[in-house]
């Protein structure tokens, strides 16, 4: 049986500071419920294929997109695509923690907000449920309403995961979210994003092989903006069918 | 004594020296504020003895001929063209900061930016002047009218709006020193918002923020410390300014009702009448006057001190 897809990205290609070509003519399928890694040496162009799919580079002026990446049957990089909802339906975890200035539980309804959710009971329980299944509801059910800045770097990442996951969205891009934490910290994370993969689809870039190895489903190699290489985490890091993903993967070069 | 030894134990004899000559400067700050709260206290004493301390605080007589000389009149205007001026300066200048942080496209920025900076760059007393010669004018002629044939037919706050709209009053004042202070508070509004994480923004686009959202909700908390230390730095400014308002305030020792009322300010009293004060106590007065804004600009920056302090504890940067 064939996997359900969820993304479906089409020669894509991404220029940004006028004509810097940063993408070139990339597809890959992206699965369904199932853990992507995006892996390949600094500056191959990992993080900005990531920021294709929520379209964050629309922040930034001088860019252009070509190709396609079809999402529910439509092309995510049209022009009249609404941003705020496609933002709320493909959320984003940063590879810094990145809770905003305000309590721990405000961070969390801060999302449901924007979607327009009021009622009480509704964001208290659905604060709790996000909460849960980003493993950081026993360490903060006491404290709630404390700064998100009293919780360390580990807790803060697993509290911004779980923000993103209050909204419901169909797929979490993760960018490098464990470079800026502990090993302790590092392997919680990991541990979760493996069984978040129940609710959403996961997209993960990592520097780290080992990381891709251990959470993956599905590999992409990167390299120079091209696609060398994508096919099962399994296949990619032992019978790789290209030399350069060899190469990288047993770490001659990158 | 024991922070100094460091400076005392240095082996090297140059180091010694280096050493010595920052620390006197550094010292010469301290000896200059002492030297001028000295002057202050000991030229003022005959008037505060005179009147004693709290009646010449409150005191709304300035009577030059009887000789009774009192504060409130004073600080009445100071206090209020300040508040008025930050009242109508902070809504402009935060708006300023964030359309050049957040909005203006990317040609756009470094021009408002520029002429922010020109505007802070004008010396007051040219500020006074354009007040005198252009504001005055326009203001008795059509914004003051215009309000008392709108705001001033509302019930209550009519007493603000009574008088004749001359052009030499508070509410002329306000305005140009809410100019005056714009760019102090636009500036440093958007340094502050410039501080704002990238990443802590796009993570609240990445949930499907607008951009009104981000900047009400991440910006703008994210960069409150600041923004409020470059409203305590124009309200310093404001308290002491005096040229600007000095042409455009009239100079008349009553507790106003009216923002078309003329009144004076502490700086004014002082730039005004020191060529006049004849008598001892007379000038003995205005250096109670100026003990007085002394004390003022102390409290409020000491206050605004320990309002930073506390917040910088709840969200440390």
């Amino acid at each position: 049986m064939k996997p359900a897809i969820e993304l479906e990205v089409k020669n894509l290609d991404f220029f940004y500071n006028g004509n810097v070509h940063a993408l070139k003519g990339i597809s890959l399928p992206i699965q369904k419920y199932a853990v992507t890694a995006l892996i390949g040496p600094s500056g191959c162009g990992k993080t900005t294929l990531l920021r294709c799919f929520n379209r964050m580079h629309d922040l930034y002026p001088n860019h252009r997109y070509g190709g396609e990446i079809i999402f529910e049957g439509r092309n995510i990089l049209a022009d009249k695509v609404d941003l705020i909802n496609l933002r709320s339906r493909i959320g984003m975890v940063f590879q810094k923690p990145t809770p905003f200035p305000m309590s721990i539980a405000e961070n969390i309804a801060y999302g449901l907000r924007l979607k327009g959710i009021r009622s009480k009971s509704e964001l208290v329980d659905r604060i709790e449920r996000a909460l849960k299944h980003a493993a950081l509801w026993d360490e903060v059910r006491d404290k709630l309403n404390a700064s998100a800045y009293e919780l360390s770097g580990g807790q803060q990442q697993r509290l911004v995961i779980a923000r993103a996951l209050a909204v419901e969205p169909d797929i979490l891009l993760f960018d490098e979210p464990t470079s800026a934490l502990d090993p302790i910290s590092t392997a919680k994370i990991e541990e979760l994003v493996v069984t978040l993969k129940k609710y959403v689809t996961i997209i993960i870039v990592t520097h780290n092989m080992q990381q891709a190895a251990r959470v993956s489903d599905m590999t992409g190699f990167m390299y120079m903006g091209e696609l060398i290489e994508y096919d099962t985490t399994e296949k990619i890091f032992t019978a790789p069918e290209k030399k350069q993903t060899d190469d990288y993967i047993t770490g001659r070069f990158g | 004594m024991r922070s100094l030894l460091p400076i005392l134990t240095k082996k090297n004899p140059l180091d010694l020296l280096f050493s010595a000559i920052t620390a006197l400067a550094s010292m010469t700050v301290i000896v200059f504020i002492i030297g001028i709260l000295w002057v202050l206290a000991t030229r003022s004493w005959p008037a505060l003895q005179k009147f004693g301390i709290f009646d010449f605080v409150t005191s709304l007589s300035w009577d030059p001929v009887k000789e009774n000389f009192g504060a409130a009149t004073s600080i009445f205007g100071t206090v209020v063209t300040t508040v008025l001026s930050l009242v109508l300066a902070i809504p402009l200048a935060i708006g300023i900061a964030i359309f050049i942080t957040e909005i203006a496209p990317n040609f756009l920025k470094g021009p408002v930016g520029i002429a922010i900076e020109l505007l802070a760059a004008i010396p007051s007393i040219i500020y006074g002047m354009w007040g005198l010669f252009t504001l005055a004018p326009l203001m008795s002629k059509y914004v003051e009218p215009a309000l008392q044939s709108t705001l001033g037919k509302v019930p209550v706050i009519e007493v603000l709006f009574r008088g004749t709209p001359l052009g030499i009053d508070i509410l002329t004042a306000s305005v140009i020193l809410s100019i005056m202070i714009i760019p102090f508070t636009a500036s440093i509004a958007r340094d502050s918002f410039n501080l704002t994480p990238a990443v802590v923004k796009e993570s609240a686009y990445a949930l499907g923020a607008t951009q009104w959202e981000v900047v009400k909700d991440v910006v703008v908390p994210y960069s409150k410390l600041g923004v409020f230390g470059g409203i305590v730095l124009s309200l310093g400014r404001a308290l002491g300014e005096t040229m600007a308002v000095a042409f455009v305030l009239g100079n008349n020792h009553k507790i106003a009702t009216s923002l078309f009322d003329a009144a004076s300010t502490i700086t004014v009293t002082l730039a005004n009448e020191f060529t006049e004060a004849d008598k001892d106590i007379y000038l003995s007065s205005l250096f109670g006057l100026a003990l007085v804004l002394f004390a003022m600009s102390f409290a409020t920056l000491a206050i605004s001190k320990v309002i930073l302090m506390r917040a910088e504890k709840k969200y440390p940067r």
